[in-house]
């Protein structure tokens, strides 16, 4: 396999910095949910002691509320600590449906803001292959980029996860407006130098509005 | 006279929740979870003060505040922010909107600065018919034109 640090190291640094953005993003509008919750709630007691009766079922909705944003909040750290932790090690074997999982958990948000919708279809069972776990992050995040990006009228991106031999093909299909990618576009040299670290393929049909990474089971297999 | 309040964000829970506090404060609210309903309501409805978050989907708050100084110069607009859109909000208050405040905020700070908006939208409302009535007085045929 071969490394083109700079682009690797200046793409993975800009990958890091959007994804903990959009995390942060996220954690302050449930602390936001929260606070208006919590300042609800003192405002509903204030006005049960000035004499006018506390509505027990509307307490108890916001305590719902409240404890629905704690296990979202919840869900976006645990999310943020699989992300981190994914620099742990350079070389490792992992599930790819778990990391694919994750990748489509931290392009939630972005995909909301551009009004597509992910329709992932994981497997039941995993399919583990030795690899740079934060370099395939990366490379299945750009890949959605591009899907979100030039997914068409329907705003619906397919995710699916597929035994390849002894590895996997992680593919995104929908992508009805693939005909408006640039040349050059996609896949770009980002793209390529993560393809050439993880001794991966990457394919398009645009005609079937598809992007594909067939991934091996081993690096330099 | 109440002031008349949008609350526009797409994170419902804290929309209803935020209404509610505004209500229990004598505050006329309405709510909208998106920018093109927002854009709906202000061309058929008049507020005095819009609450808008900088980052939602498709229609972000710059565009809607954009939206809304077009059909409704005289509405003030509260834009709502999170850390990294802070510069966002700022780019807002150059394109007319009053002020802007971090999510999460003080009920407290929000409501000062509500009636600030509200005071301002007042007395530009009120300068605006002071100069009317004056205009019809000195020219008593342009009352023909209104």
């Amino acid at each position: 396999m071969k490394y083109d640090w700079d682009t690797i190291g200046e793409d993975g640094l800009h990958f890091f910095g959007t994804v903990s953005a959009s995390i942060s993003h996220e954690i302050k509008n449930v602390l936001a949910i929260l606070n208006e919750n919590a300042g609800l709630m003192e405002d509903l007691v204030s006005m049960a002691e000035k004499g006018i009766s506390l509505n027990n079922e509307r307490l108890k909705s916001i305590a719902v509320s409240m404890k629905k944003q704690i296990q979202r909040g919840d869900l976006i750290a645990k999310n943020m600590n699989r992300f981190a932790h994914s620099v742990d090690d350079f070389l490792i074997t992992v599930d790819v449906s778990e990391t694919l999982e994750l990748v489509v958990s931290l392009s939630g948000r972005s995909a909301d803001m551009r009004g597509v919708r992910l329709n992932p279809q994981y497997i039941p069972r995993k399919i583990c292959i030795s690899t740079h776990p934060f370099f395939l992050e990366t490379l299945l995040w750009r890949c959605l980029n591009v899907a979100i990006t030039f997914s068409g009228k329907e705003k619906t991106v397919g995710i699916m996860i597929e035994e390849m031999g002894k590895g996997a093909r992680v593919s995104f299909s929908g992508l009805n407006n693939l005909s408006a990618l640039l040349p050059d576009e996609f896949p770009s040299k980002r793209e390529n130098a993560l393809r050439d670290a993880l001794c991966a393929d990457i394919g398009m049909d645009v005609t079937c509005g598809q992007i594909w990474v067939n991934l091996p089971e081993k690096i330099g297999a | 006279m109440k002031a008349r309040i949008l609350i526009v964000d797409d994170e419902q829970e804290f929309v209803l929740a935020l209404s509610e506090r505004l209500t229990i404060r004598d505050y006329d609210v309405t709510t909208s979870f998106s920018g093109d309903d927002a854009i709906e309501k202000v061309s058929h409805y008049s507020f005095d003060v819009v609450i808008l978050d900088v980052l939602m989907p498709v229609r972000d708050g710059i565009e809607v505040l954009r939206e809304i100084k077009r059909i409704k110069p005289l509405t003030e607009v509260i834009m709502l922010t999170g850390n990294a859109t802070v510069e966002t909000a700022i780019e807002g208050m150059k394109l007319g909107a009053n002020d802007y405040l971090m999510k999460p905020c003080e009920t407290e700070e929000l409501v000062r600065k509500l009636d600030s908006a509200f005071k301002k939208k007042t007395e530009h409302e009120e300068r605006i018919w002071a100069a009317r009535a004056k205009e019809i007085i000195s020219s008593p045929r342009t009352a023909l034109k209104h």
